[in-house]
């Protein structure tokens, strides 16, 4: 037996290892090249929210304004009746609502309190309109909002997640991945801050219902404050400008038709209630395709004239409505 | 089927029990949701939570009675829940299995093997005993740091469920925080992965309810044992020894945890259950006399040792704020178990294993934290107090939480007393509206009011150049736009005031009230401010001002326990 040529093995190892020691060097450099960033995180760009990373704005869902068919004010106890009615008189469901639309619905529910204290849109009002968009073969209605008590418990307590269940439309709980930032063009505050829009972005028609609630910071609590709920984050901070996020709100949201429900009025402790002895009632709905004249009425209804609710008139300069609604010839009922 | 088949399926079963009754135990609507699921069950099966809570009150709570049936059956059977039952158990074993696969039989045989120091988990018992035995030396109950059950509960709920709950969202809607979920993680992991030393570690060390078992099972009627004295002396049968009790020899009955691994490893079928004493020789609990006596008194010596700290005197952390129906301090720490059940199902997340606040012995015990979760204490939730296993959180109606029906003459069971931190409150010292902790005062009438003032802005005092309609001229700058949110007032020479509805660099515009006819001179800018005031004798102590209070980081509202209902020495009111 002839012993191995030692040195041709060790020239074989040589190489081999030459080979490996060479391809790790050049994979480092590489990693090293690929992840390199020589100046490190910079300052934060001011006009961010404006080079198109973030949305301008939610679809408007609108439908053609029809004058003399704008703010309806329907006198009565039953709220099934009593809004059937009101949208009957703006040109009934199929204005708003037509085949193979996905509804969003988005009531108040920001409380964890039950139906009878009125500080949540209240389960009927839900149901009816809810009936109604699937009269009109909506292909799907979506009740969501985003709530300040607990989202499942105010669902829950409000009424609202049986009574939509139960007409067959579908209740979206929030989720943190479901806000995303967004820019409103032409407004101060709502920059580059996460906005509920998940759940609007598969739908074409959004009806807001809300119930008419004293608020000690902003006068009133109706359609437009509704849409507060829309913000995430740390929304609270726009209670120092209370006014103008509401109308910069009304600015960004462009509902189909919006439903103000006064059957009984949260005359004081609002918005949360808690008691019986906080409600009057009103029995009044108002269904509007002007949210400001919708909110200017019920602002009657507080013992409130329009001019005590700033957000109304700052929201009527940037042209979202009419605060001098009789003005609109709103149509009037009384069902029984 | 080989016995320990049965045993395994049987681990099994309590296992995916147990996970899916912490699964289960939230609030919501969906069929898997707490209703009627006895969530405590494996809890109450517990003997050692029986033992302890006994022990600390000197009362034997109703809904633990199910663990008599596990005492009863260790007295006949021996340690069965350890080997059978126990999900904590069946983690060990589990892992230890795993930990020790390709393992030479000699070294297994070595890693089973019994060691003396297995008795130090019945001082662990003694001192936790001792801790609970005297109310009077400020008896506290601590068993619940280290019995399985209450552990691994905890670990489930607090740590495991909510991890993987990040990337699912299967259980909770949002991500789940506990503030020292992390403790909770660092000691479950340890113990799991000590199996990795030696099989079921902390069953032969450390885990006092085995302890209680083994004691109990010392006059069981059947037991494990060899039929004959002499053997070959393979050891085979102590390869799989889950209990490390020596069925070779002098078997240490109060260690076996009856799996029957060396029942089934025995190839000449030496090892059998049965009702005569092994005939290679028997040993009862193997612990001095004198190492009980010392953890006993040194236990006893512990609790007021840690309640020197006046945690539960006059030198109570103000965030101690415990759940609705908690009771009293003293009695709430001779009950809780630390098992998390209430944190688990609390729907809004505020409630939370405490770190030292309590003292040393409040350790993970449920205190509320009102920057975590989706909104403090909501009015009308009872569900912490129907899930605690002991009633150190009695299971109030809500009639009782509220004050309602026939408790309205006890009024309202208050948390604690909301107070406003005047230096850090938006409207009282930075002159911006707010009143958010207003708004969701869940009160009726509102514990939270406010007090109205006009005060002057900032360089707000200028001087009229000219008035134009509803239009003031001025002299002096002020910022565009700022004064015209609906918020802020000119106050005139002679007292009258007119919102602002517009202002330029150089003007104000007028919207509402008249301008007096002869305006001259200065006027004043005026912001009009909200200053949120607590009503002490409304107030609940929810927590849900804290919670929603714009002031991010140290909130300007804040809830501390003073006036807390459960507490005489912590009230405020006359």
């Amino acid at each position: 037996m002839t012993e191995p040529n030692w040195r041709n093995i060790a020239r074989r190892q040589l190489l081999i290892r030459g080979a490996k020691a060479a391809a790790s060097i050049a994979a480092t450099v590489g990693v090293a090249r690929w992840l390199y960033d020589p100046k490190g995180p910079g300052a934060k760009k001011e006009e961010a929210g404006f080079s198109g990373t973030f949305a301008k704005g939610l679809p408007d869902f609108s439908v053609p304004r029809k004058d003399g068919q704008v703010l309806s004010i329907v006198k009565g106890e039953d709220r099934a009746k009593t809004v059937n009615k009101a949208i009957e008189l703006l040109g009934g469901i199929e204005r708003f609502i037509s085949p193979g639309d996905v509804v969003v619905i988005k009531p108040n529910v920001g409380f964890a309190t039950p139906p009878i204290l009125g500080a949540t849109t209240h389960p009927d009002v839900i149901t009816a309109v809810v009936k109604l968009c699937y009269a009109k073969k909506a292909n799907r209605v979506i009740v969501t909002d985003n709530s300040i008590n607990d989202p499942a418990s105010c669902f829950t307590i409000s009424g609202i997640s049986k009574a939509a269940s139960a007409a067959g439309a579908q209740v979206v709980m929030p989720k943190d991945s479901y806000f995303s930032p967004l820019t409103l063009e032409g407004g101060s505050l709502i920059k580059d801050w996460p906005v509920y829009c998940a759940p609007f972005a598969k739908a074409n028609k959004l009806i807001g219902i809300a119930p008419l609630k004293n608020h000690h910071r902003s006068a009133g609590s109706m359609t437009m404050k509704n849409w507060y709920g829309l913000l995430g984050g740390r929304r609270n901070v726009f209670h120092q400008d209370i006014n103008n996020i509401i109308a910069e709100l009304a600015m960004l949201v462009k509902p189909t038709l919006v439903i103000l429900d006064g059957t009984v009025t949260m005359m004081t402790n609002g918005p949360t209630g808690g008691s019986v002895s906080d409600l009057k009632k009103t029995n009044t709905m108002i269904a509007s395709c002007d949210m400001v004249a919708a909110d200017a009425f019920g602002s009657t209804l507080l013992n409130l004239k329009p001019a005590d609710l700033p957000y109304l008139s700052i929201a009527e300069k940037a042209g979202v409505g009419t605060v001098d609604y009789e003005s609109l010839k709103p149509l009037r009922a009384e069902v029984t | 089927m080989k016995i320990t088949t049965v045993r395994r399926i049987n681990q099994l079963f309590f296992f995916t029990l147990f996970v899916w009754f912490c699964i289960v135990a939230t609030v919501g609507e969906k069929f898997w949701q707490i209703r009627n699921w006895p969530v405590n069950w494996i809890l109450q099966l517990d003997p050692l939570v029986a033992l302890g809570t006994i022990v600390s009150t000197r009362k034997f709570y109703g809904p633990l009675h199910c663990a008599i049936g596990v005492v009863i059956l260790t007295i006949i059977f021996g340690r069965f829940f350890c080997g059978w039952i126990c999900p904590f158990g069946a983690i060990h074993q589990f892992v230890g299995y795993l930990g020790n696969r390709g393992k030479k039989v000699a070294e297994k045989i070595y890693l089973n093997k019994y060691r003396k120091v297995q008795s130090i988990k019945y001082l662990i018992l003694v001192f936790f005993l001792g801790m609970a035995a005297f109310p009077s030396l400020a008896g506290t109950l601590q068993t619940g740091l280290l019995d399985p059950i209450p552990l691994v509960t905890r670990s489930f709920q607090l740590v495991l469920l909510p991890i993987f709950d990040r990337g699912t969202y299967l259980t909770s809607v949002n991500a789940r925080y506990y503030e020292f979920g992390w403790l909770i993680f660092a000691v479950f992991a340890t113990a799991v992965l000590l199996n990795l030393v030696i099989p079921r570690f902390y069953c032969r060390f450390i885990c006092p309810l085995g302890a209680f078992l083994g004691i109990i099972s010392r006059f069981s009627i059947w037991r494990i044992g060899k039929t004959r004295s002499a053997c070959i002396n393979c050891k085979m049968c102590e390869k799989a020894c889950e209990g490390g009790c020596e069925p070779s020899g002098n078997i240490k009955i109060a260690e076996c945890v009856l799996c029957f691994n060396c029942r089934d490893d025995c190839k000449h079928d030496l090892i059998t259950y049965q009702t005569v004493p092994s005939l290679a020789g028997e040993t009862q609990v193997d612990v001095s006399r004198r190492g009980v006596v010392l953890s006993f008194v040194s236990g006893v010596l512990a609790a007021p040792a840690i309640r020197l700290s006046g945690k539960v005197a006059s030198n109570w952390y103000t965030g101690v704020v415990r759940p609705p129906g908690a009771l009293a301090e003293p009695e709430f720490l001779k009950r809780c178990l630390k098992c998390g059940q209430c944190m688990r199902v609390c729907p809004t997340n505020v409630i939370q294993p405490a770190g030292l606040e309590g003292g040393l012995e409040g350790l993970w015990t449920p205190i509320l934290n009102n920057r975590i979760g989706s909104s403090g204490c909501q009015l009308n939730c009872v569900a912490c107090g129907q899930v605690c296993p002991t009633s150190a959180i009695r299971p109030i109606t809500l009639d009782e939480k509220r004050g309602l029906g026939e408790f309205v003459s006890a009024g309202p069971i208050k948390l604690g007393t909301a107070f406003v931190d005047q230096g850090r409150c938006l409207p009282w010292s930075m002159d911006k509206p707010c009143i958010v902790c207003q708004e969701n005062c869940p009160v009726s009438p509102k514990a939270i009011f406010t007090k109205d003032v006009f005060t002057t802005a900032r360089d707000g005092v200028v001087s009229i150049k000219q008035v134009t309609g509803s239009t003031i001229e001025i002299d002096r700058g002020i910022p565009a736009d700022k004064f015209s949110t609906g918020d802020y007032y000119v106050l005139f020479e002679d007292g009258s005031r007119c919102k602002i509805s517009s202002n330029t660099a150089t003007s104000v515009g007028i919207s509402e009230g008249k301008i007096p006819a002869a305006a001259v001179g200065k006027i004043e800018i005026q912001v009009r401010l909200q200053r949120p005031c607590v009503d002490i004798e409304k107030c609940i102590g929810c927590g849900v001002c804290e919670h929603e209070c714009p002031v991010s980081g140290k909130k300007a509202i804040r809830v501390t326990a003073e006036g807390e209902t459960r507490s005489t020495d912590r009230r405020l009111l006359l």
